[in-house]
């Protein structure tokens, strides 16, 4: 596994989730969760970012956020903020 | 004689029916609905072509859009163009509209007979989930599936029998932009209420179908279809509450926290089973009906984008298109503005010639005539702008613009969306204002709305180039740079900088609320089509040429009564000049301006300027004309007008000092720069701002704010300088 899972004594918890805001450009994920605030979750649903969803991550905007993914077959911006409410594995 | 009375006997064949469909009988109104660019607004002008309204949904601030069109003798279709939404969930209010238009529940539009989902080819997954959303409220529905050129140019081939078939209604290919397709759609359309009705093609869990049974009984009960129930019983879930205009149905609220009770109890994900079921279901339609042939080949958009969204490229392309704009406003706009200047130069002479000389001659050529021509220069500037505006947001850069500069207007509380509106701010407020209604959160919209009239319009154009051209001397700075041209961006620095940072203030106090997502679809780039461009263009510049075809003709005339009555006798013999100075003094204008001079003189005005002020409340352009009336220059006055610039050097107060230093200059236009000036934006904010009394207090706290800010920076930038000795 390229990502290792934090061991269970670390001190950050037993197994902390990646989520779309880790990811570098060009990296993919598959959504297992979309959380956060419950308008941006169905916004995101509605656009299709649900369980099982493959993401990638395209590039970050000149100042450093928000990203833009690849999803489905178009792109799609949003905030880090946004994106750590969005675990992927 | 008895030709008519057999008229009137014979019954006259029955006119075309406005009322709903009957069993066989024909279809009178097309609902168009569709994800944002998917060629929606193309396939609507060429089903409609001219035949256009352009209005509002009353209370809310939807754009309504109808058209018509005729299908053969006698039959008219009206066509509804719905906001471009990518679901029916009701969260924002071009979504809220779209679906209560589609119920028949908006009160103002009748429901629709056939609806026509326009949906990408390209893009089919994500356009499906709003036509599963449709499919399932039961009303008859054609399909046009639009921009199958490109899908097949990108590799893929949709199988429109197969989608058909999936979908269970006529799937039309069609490519709106060359008009293919056109005569099936509307052979589609016209056949479309004979057919089944279309209903959900996807079943649910069955402790889902068990648990959503009471949701959907409510909802039969308050008068829903049965589909349209069971689709509304699933967005509801997804949604959470019962909203909007499903907010007042007796047990529903109860009922639907007994349902999400129930499905987590059964393990499943009441938000997540609206979006998770479509989407299931669409992954297999998708498989059936689409081939994929893998290019290989990265997209242009892709390539485009790398460089246009390029860590340094980016803000570089950006910062060059800006400049652009700019430079289209004072370079290529000239030639054009000197045509209308001279057209209206010479309808004046012309018109005077043939009138005799009296008031009404004065009233035409330098009241009605002089007036409105001083504001229709602008025309050029105002349309090359709408032209690029329009032009960036056609192509799909508007969108990348927002991209790129969130994180700067986060930094004021305001979401990337907020740029555009302020962005169009540049050339006029009202279309800024209007633009401000793609911001889903109202109080991001409010914010944006609140400070727009801050960036500097091109209505302050010509009052900054007057007094620029008169008194900021052209000296060269820095070697390359005209101290002219530095002014003049120096005060459209002053206005941004200001808007973004009570943009900040009202955000921190005011419209304090939470932070809203930045969720949008970056859509591939798209070369623009010149006819829907050009309505646009025209949509927008005919509704500056309506100002000043009202508000500002009107204005025109008052001013030159007010200036012209009462008459003042003079003796014979005194020279033109003199005359005209002591009618207007005496004036009641005159006599306006002064009694406002107390409250103008600490910014360093004398009365004419008080008078310019005051009468440019209809529009900041009206400060030039009314300084050509005052000045006794008439008819040439604007703001290239060598004869007002030589009499404004040269005017001399009572003590024989010159009244216009450049101190006095540079805080009038910092005056204009934040006073808001503008009986027109102040229409256009009361009405996006909720109307009646709620619009009302916005419009007047923002004039409110505005002039208080006008007045205190224009006071300091003239005591500051005088306290410098920059007073001469």
């Amino acid at each position: 596994m390229r990502w290792p899972r934090p061991s269970a004594s670390s001190p950050s918890g037993p197994e902390v989730a990646r989520t779309l805001a880790d990811l570098a450009p060009g990296e993919r994920g598959r959504v297992t969760a979309v959380g956060g605030d419950a308008d941006a979750a169905r916004r995101l649903m509605d656009l299709g970012v649900i369980r099982g969803t493959t993401v990638e991550v395209i590039r970050t905007a000149p100042l450093g956020d928000p990203l833009e993914v690849r999803l489905r077959g178009f792109m799609l911006t949003l905030r880090r903020s946004e994106a750590e409410h969005i675990t992927v594995d | 004689m008895e030709v008519v009375d057999a008229g009137a006997v014979i019954p006259a064949p029955p006119a075309p029916s406005p009322s709903r469909t009957t069993p066989g009988g024909g279809v009178s109104r097309v609902a168009l609905i569709g994800n944002p660019n998917t060629g929606k607004s193309t396939l609507f002008n060429a089903l409609t072509g001219m035949r256009q309204r352009v209005g509002n949904y009353s209370g809310v601030t939807v754009e309504r859009v109808e058209g018509s069109y005729c299908d053969g003798p006698g039959r008219v279709l009206t066509v509804i163009d719905l906001p471009g939404t990518y679901s029916l969930s009701a969260a924002s209010p071009d979504e809220e509209i779209a679906l209560s238009v589609l119920l028949g529940r908006t009160g103002e539009v009748e429901a629709p007979d056939v609806v026509v989902v326009v949906v990408d080819a390209q893009n089919l997954e994500r356009n499906l989930f709003l036509a599963s959303q449709v499919l399932e409220l039961g009303l008859p529905t054609v399909v046009a599936l639009n921009q199958v050129d490109a899908a097949e140019a990108a590799g893929m081939q949709v199988d429109a029998v197969e989608l058909t078939l999936q979908l269970g209604v006529p799937v039309v290919p069609t490519v709106a932009t060359r008009g293919e397709g056109l005569d099936v759609l509307k052979g589609a359309i016209r056949r479309a209420a004979e057919l089944p009705r279309p209903e959900r093609q996807f079943s649910l869990p069955a402790e889902a179908e068990q648990a959503l049974a009471p949701v959907r009984a409510c909802l039969l009960e308050a008068g829903l279809s049965r589909s349209a129930a069971a689709m509304e019983a699933l967005r509801l879930l997804s949604v959470g509450r019962a909203d909007g205009h499903l907010g007042g149905i007796p047990g529903l609220a109860e009922s639907l926290e007994r349902a999400q009770a129930a499905l987590e109890a059964a393990g499943l994900h009441p938000r997540s089973l609206e979006a998770e079921s479509r989407y299931g279901w669409i992954a297999e339609v998708v498989d059936a009906a689409v081939q994929r042939r893998a290019t290989g080949a990265k997209s242009l958009t892709d390539r485009i984008d790398a460089v246009v969204l390029h860590r340094v490229w980016g803000p570089l392309i950006f910062l060059g298109l800006m400049a652009l704009v700019f430079q289209s406003i004072f370079t290529w706009a000239e030639p054009l503005m000197d045509l209308v200047e001279g057209g209206f130069a010479a309808l004046g002479g012309g018109v005077g010639a043939l009138l005799p000389e009296g008031d009404l001659r004065s009233l035409v050529v330098d009241g009605i005539i002089a007036g409105v021509g001083s504001v229709l220069v602008f025309l050029p500037q105002i349309t090359i702008l709408f032209l690029f505006l329009g032009f960036l947001e056609d192509t799909g850069y508007m969108a990348r613009a927002a991209f790129i500069m969130d994180r700067f207007m986060r930094g004021v509380g305001l979401h990337g969306r907020s740029f555009i509106p302020l962005l169009s701010g540049y050339a006029c407020a009202v279309p800024g204002v209007m633009a401000a209604r793609t911001i889903e959160s109202r109080k991001d919209r409010l914010a944006t709305i609140m400070v727009l009239p801050l960036m500097s319009c091109s209505a302050r154009i010509p009052v900054y180039t007057l007094l620029i051209g008169t008194f900021i001397p052209s000296l060269t700075v820095a070697g390359i740079f005209d101290l002219q041209g530095l002014t003049l961006l120096a005060m459209y620095l002053l206005g941004t900088v200001t808007a973004l940072a009570v943009a900040a203030v009202f955000k921190r106090t005011l419209l304090r609320g939470q932070v809203r997502p930045m969720i949008m679809e970056l859509p591939p780039y798209r070369l623009p089509r010149l006819r829907v461009l050009l309505l646009t263009v025209w949509h927008r510049a005919s509704m500056f040429l309506k100002r000043a075809g009202t508000v500002i003709l009107a204005i025109s005339v008052v001013l030159w009564a007010l200036a012209t009555y009462p008459k003042t006798e003079v003796a014979p013999g005194t020279p033109d000049e003199i005359a005209q100075e002591h009618q207007l003094e005496n004036s009641i204008l005159g006599a306006a301006g002064h009694a406002i001079e107390p409250l103008v003189r600490p910014l360093g005005y004398d009365w004419k300027i008080g008078v310019s002020i005051v009468s440019s409340f209809a529009a900041r352009e009206v400060f030039v004309s009314t300084m050509g009336t005052i000045y006794g220059v008439g008819s040439e006055a604007d703001e290239q007008s060598g004869a007002l610039r030589d009499r404004l050097r040269t005017e001399r107060d009572a003590a024989g000092a010159p009244v216009y230093t450049p101190l006095v200059a540079v805080g009038l236009m910092v005056f204009y720069v934040f006073a808001l000036m503008c009986v027109s934006t102040v229409a256009v904010v009361h009405r996006e701002t909720g109307g009646g009394r709620a619009g009302l207090k916005w419009a007047a706290f923002q004039f409110g704010y505005m002039l208080a800010l006008a007045y205190g920076s224009a006071w300091v930038v003239y005591r500051a300088g005088l306290a410098l000795g920059l007073g001469t």
